[in-house]
């Protein structure tokens, strides 16, 4: 039987997937610093309000409220032990919401990064984040998530931990990574170097990508480097609404509905398949996106400049690709030790 | 081992070979080179400070440079990182036993609910690297952690990190609790983090918000002399 996101990914010219978790929760109450999972068993009916913001704003795919329920970063609650348990429930509150809506939605598990560099760099093994993810994964699935959801993920070594694990699930996935520093992630991984990699993995996503990051501008500078290097695979383009600013005592995001409705038909003229939001995009955004993209016929792939004068300005001079990183000045060695 | 280049035997280099051969093996992460180079040095006679300041020192802010460039990234940054630390730990005895002059002391740590803390070990590390000397407070730090570290080591920098939406106004919590107490203005506060921004910075009353671990040295640099001047004048 083919998967729910498979079957849509071939029937649709692009496909809504959702915005913010983080910054939906807030705005009902979720205390700084508090663990969003916990949410799941202890106020079952705000989650099931996130996930409603979603569906009934359009989004075709949604994301579990799971990004931290590994158990590298539960443990920092005491709640290591509940991983299979906050994960289910996650997957089914959304199982629920999906169901309920009369349309045909994909629920997409959401397996957020372990917080913890991995070896050769860090402490954490490649076997033991192939268990984490595992772990979270299975429970999700056992919920009734339709794909798994890797995201926010910076270096090539967790992604292929969290591809890795979803192999072993024989689980259909996707995976995004954070496009974060000069254009690249935090470890320096870059957009095309992203699409190589997931297109030389032995059990390939069904769709690959970026999200958060910076702002939509770069985010779409991004996607139009990994439409290059991706020949044809599916791309998922989930920005931020916009810059974080502080105002009146609670995180603003400063990208209006109508510009997040602008970024959406960008980010499908250029060629991504999946589009969504990240943090600060809150439902009227999604409903603005949808309305734009069912309004606005396809036009040609937008240029940079183009995107800039839509979106605003980079936040970088290159995204540290191609030439502008070859071109990077090397420092004169000294003969090198071996 | 490489064909056409032969080894360096760190011990027949001249001091200004040495030198600059350590701010490249820093630079490529060698953590046994820099050690042998301190213990070279030492032996030659220079003062744990000059070892300091002209090797790691220097070192490390040219891997700054190249990592506020976008030409380093985090792995390299670590290793390079891990190398000051394996010579900074045989001087460290040594400058306190001498008494050599210190740049400033910073308290860091990530704020209450955040995990995510490899900016923040890059931030502590380059500050070591700058000559600062530092407490790191590690994660989910609530504002009762910094109070105590404050009131201990009266440092002349606090520093806060937050990589989630959901952990970064707690940073305006613990600023809060600073002016509440009356003591804000005895610490210059510096924040970082992914998501964050100067204009963020500025709204929750931080001195500094720093785009990254070398723009942090850069600016504790700047601030902390700002200091000195106005104390002084």
């Amino acid at each position: 039987m083919t998967d729910r996101l498979s079957r849509l990914l071939s029937q649709r010219d692009w496909l809504l997937a959702d915005g913010a978790t983080g910054t939906n929760l807030f705005n009902m109450g979720l205390m700084s610093g508090d663990a969003p999972e916990m949410w799941n068993v202890e106020e079952p009916a705000k989650i099931r309000a996130l996930y409603d913001g979603a569906v009934n704003s359009g989004s075709d795919i949604f994301l579990t409220n799971s990004f931290g329920g590994n158990a590298s970063r539960l443990k920092l609650h005491n709640a290591q032990h509940r991983v299979a348990e906050l994960n289910k429930a996650a997957a089914e509150i959304a199982r629920e919401a999906a169901d309920a809506s009369g349309r045909d939605i994909v629920v997409a598990g959401s397996l957020g990064p372990t917080g913890e560099l991995l070896v050769p760099v860090g402490p954490l093994t490649h076997a033991s984040a192939v268990e984490m993810f595992e772990e979270a994964g299975a429970a999700l699935l056992a919920g009734g998530a339709d794909v798994l959801w890797v995201e926010t993920i910076s270096s090539e070594e967790e992604m292929r931990a969290a591809a890795e694990a979803c192999a072993n699930l024989n689980a259909p996935w996707c995976g995004t990574m954070s496009f974060d520093t000069a254009g690249r992630t935090m470890m320096g991984v870059t957009s095309t170097g992203l699409a190589a990699f997931m297109k030389a993995l032995p059990h390939a996503p069904l769709a690959f990508g970026a999200n958060c990051g910076v702002g939509a501008s770069d985010l779409l500078r991004t996607m139009t480097g990994m439409v290059e290097a991706a020949e044809g695979a599916n791309l998922i383009a989930k920005g931020n609404a916009g810059i974080p600013k502080y105002v009146e005592g609670h995180i603003h995001y400063d990208g209006t509905p109508e510009l997040m409705g602008k970024y959406a038909c960008l980010a499908r003229d250029l060629g991504a398949k999946i589009i969504g939001g990240c943090c600060g995009t809150m439902p009227e955004h999604l409903v603005a996106m949808r309305r734009a993209l069912e309004e606005t016929p396809r036009q040609a792939k937008p240029s940079l400049q183009q995107i800039e004068e839509v979106l605003g300005g980079f936040s970088s001079a290159s995204d540290g690709t191609g030439e502008a990183a070859a071109d990077a000045p090397k420092r004169e060695r000294r003969r090198r030790r071996t | 081992m490489a064909d056409d280049e032969q080894d360096i035997i760190l011990s027949e280099l001249n001091d200004e070979e040495l030198t600059l051969q350590m701010h490249d093996d820093l630079y490529d992460g060698l953590k046994d080179e820099i050690m042998e180079g301190v213990n070279i040095l030492l032996e030659r006679g220079w003062t744990p400070y000059d070892i300091l300041t002209r090797t790691l020192v220097e070192g490390m802010g040219i891997v700054g440079i190249d990592f506020r460039d976008g030409i380093l990234f985090v792995p390299e940054v670590l290793l390079a990182a891990n190398a000051m630390k394996s010579g900074m730990s045989i001087l460290k005895p040594l400058l306190i036993e001498t008494g050599a002059p210190r740049l400033g002391r910073m308290v860091i740590g990530t704020v209450k609910g955040d995990i995510h803390d490899i900016g923040k070990n890059l931030v502590a590390m380059m500050m070591e690297g700058a000559g600062f000397e530092v407490t790191d407070l590690g994660i989910n730090n609530a504002v009762e952690n910094y109070l105590e570290a404050i009131e201990r080591d009266q440092p002349d920098i606090v520093g806060m990190s937050a990589l989630l939406t959901t952990t970064m106004p707690y940073m305006k919590v613990i600023i809060d609790t600073l002016v509440e107490k009356g003591i804000r203005d005895d610490y210059i506060v510096m924040v970082g983090g992914a998501p964050l921004n100067e204009e963020f910075g500025k709204a929750i009353g931080a001195d500094a918000y720093c785009r990254d671990a070398a723009v942090a040295v850069e600016t504790a640099k700047e601030l902390i002399a700002r200091r000195h001047n106005s104390v002084g004048s």
